[in-house]
């Protein structure tokens, strides 16, 4: 059939074999809406009258952005989410059980699924071979009443993915990396497809980490193929029945071929504003030193138990700088759990790590770590844009968890080789 | 649909949906009103208090880009800002513009500066800039965006067919 990730799937959703360029009308399996976005999905379906949902148990209201709430008019937003599920049987996910983007692979999400969320960062589920994307509030209310939506099947850059990474070179320097190359609107509306000996040997960690940051070269979705790396991460989450392998046909046309060697790539860091705006630390060791005020680990990019594993590795046994802030967002209930068993947490705040609750933290500028005038972050977050953080004279750079456990160190931007 | 006309205000490339509704106030996403009050404030804050209604946001390459947040073209759209031109958009930002029934015209905005006069004709494919007389072109809608703007937004498209009715 020579088709693509993204053709195959839509294909299964649409009952006919599509191209890209096509116009579909797709079934949707997994919903998702968060407390930012969910009160105007519900209102809007309110205005028509049409408070269901079809698929109860696959449509999962999130409260994650403000949580716990900081304020009233917020507090009485998740009232509203809280009172729609309850009226319309769909999943909520309670403050404190963690990020959509986390919480859907652990419990949600199957390989080939259409999984769409009022939410940008929706385009992690990729990572679990799902054709998940974000839309706005509207479209996934209907989505969640109709069970279906429609799309233009998008085209398709395959990333081909080769060598092995280097010590303190992490995926989040690749996804940084190709972000930096391609821009910010490189790949616009496309499907950015994963694949090569390097993708292969990718635990889901990893995958789901470049998966989340598709959306900041504007494509539509990240995909991943679904193979014995899904299978036991399925397993071990407790879904093995979930599984079916997935891959792209062979002689599936692509627009375009990008190819990645990333033994030759260094640790890679987004400077202010724009998420493509990337220098690597050989380029940054040649600049004026970049005072870092707050170091944020965690988010829905990176805040699995493995990216807190490598932070802590770093910072065993040794204390943040005085003047830097450190702080830990475990992604779910169960990576902090997982965290705390092992002892990465204990590691982490004796290390003068402030650990916060599982959630999106501070990186969307609600609260739990808003900057002040003219301070700089370094965070794993996905998105460094004026104001992100909650105030638009703060500074963010973007960077892997080896990164942020160094900078934490020395209080500025700094390469994690001199440390590991 | 009629000509709309305004003043063109220009915001150049790379405009987020942070700088159009940031996070810093998140809390005002169910009072839309009071949120509209801040429309793109980070990317000038004058803008909101000194447009009239009717006028142009002209952005470069890539308008709307970061998160899905609906509210960010809603506001541009109950501000009264006729329609936004860009040289691109994000993919988010451009669908959710058509879903709230704020035009949105994918066209070169080198010409159009700060103040010009513009008239945008959207059955014609034309944005006039009658400040320093040219045209300038651009290509419609996708025709299943077109329907659902004709309907008013997909809010209304639903509630006029209870289903989705694109071909």
């Amino acid at each position: 059939m020579r088709q693509t990730l993204a053709e195959k799937i839509l294909s299964e959703h649409a009952g006919r074999a599509v191209r890209a360029g096509e116009f579909v009308i797709a079934s949707v399996d997994v919903c998702l809406v968060q407390d930012g976005t969910g009160p105007l999905a519900v209102r809007q379906l309110q205005k028509i009258e049409l408070e269901r949902v079809a698929h109860p148990d696959k449509t999962v209201l999130f409260l994650d952005h403000a949580a716990p709430s900081p304020r009233k008019e917020l507090s009485n937003d998740h009232v509203l989410l809280r009172r729609f599920a309850r009226k319309t049987g769909a999943v909520l996910s309670e403050v404190g059980d963690g990020v959509c983007h986390q919480i859907m692979p652990e419990g949600y999400l199957s390989p080939g699924d259409v999984h769409v969320g009022a939410d940008s960062h929706t385009c992690t589920g990729g990572g679990l071979c799902a054709f998940a994307t974000g839309m706005g509030s509207t479209d996934v209310a209907i989505a969640m009443a109709l069970g279906k939506t429609w799309f233009r099947v998008p085209e398709t850059f395959r990333i081909q993915v080769s060598g092995k990474f280097p010590d303190g070179v992490y995926p989040k320097d690749l996804v940084l990396h190709l972000i930096g190359m391609i821009g910010a609107d490189g790949a616009t509306y496309k499907s950015l497809e994963y694949g090569g000996e390097t993708v292969d040997a990718m635990n889901m960690s990893s995958r789901l980490t470049i998966a989340n940051m598709a959306v900041e070269a504007g494509a539509k979705v990240g995909l991943f193929p679904s193979d014995e790396v899904t299978r036991e991460y399925l397993q071990s989450v407790g879904r093995g029945d979930a599984f079916r392998p997935i891959s792209p046909d062979k002689d599936a046309e692509y627009e375009r071929v990008i190819k990645i060697d990333v033994s030759k790539l260094e640790p890679t860091v987004s400077f202010p504003h724009t998420v493509d705006n990337t220098k690597t630390m050989t380029q940054i060791r040649d600049m004026d030193p970049v005072k870092i005020d707050q170091v944020v680990i965690g988010t829905c990019t990176n805040g699995r138990l493995e990216d807190l594993q490598v932070a802590a590795a770093i910072l065993k046994g040794k204390k943040r700088d005085r003047d830097t802030r450190l702080l830990v967002a475990p992604a779910s209930r169960a990576v902090m759990t997982a965290a705390l068993k092992d002892g990465t947490l204990q590691t982490l705040i004796d290390s003068g790590a402030l650990i916060l609750p599982p959630g999106c933290g501070p990186c969307v500028g609600v609260h739990q770590g808003v900057l002040g005038d003219g301070e700089a972050c370094l965070t794993t977050q996905n998105r460094n844009f004026v104001g992100r953080m909650g105030n638009p004279q703060g500074f963010i750079y973007l960077g892997s968890p080896a990164t942020a456990a160094a900078t934490a160190l020395t209080g500025k931007l700094t390469d994690p080789r001199e440390v590991i | 649909m009629e000509k709309m006309k305004g003043k063109a205000w220009t915001f150049g490339d790379d405009i987020s949906t942070d700088h159009i509704a940031p996070g810093r106030l998140f809390h005002l996403r169910s009072n839309l009103p009071e949120l509209a009050k801040h429309v793109l404030e980070d990317a000038d804050p004058e803008f909101a208090g000194k447009m009239s209604k009717g006028d142009f946001v002209v952005g470069g390459n890539n308008f709307g880009l970061g998160s899905s947040r609906e509210h960010a073209p809603t506001i541009i759209r109950m501000a009264g800002v006729s329609a936004v031109l860009a040289k691109s958009f994000a993919r988010i930002f451009y669908r959710n513009a058509i879903n709230v029934g704020m035009p949105v015209i994918i066209c070169n905005t080198d010409r159009i500066d700060a103040g010009d006069e513009l008239e945008a004709d959207l059955d014609a494919g034309i944005v006039r800039n009658l400040t320093k007389k040219i045209e300038i072109p651009f290509s419609p809608l996708p025709k299943v965006m077109q329907k659902i703007l004709e309907d008013g937004g997909l809010l209304n498209h639903i509630a006029k067919y209870g289903d989705f009715n694109l071909d």
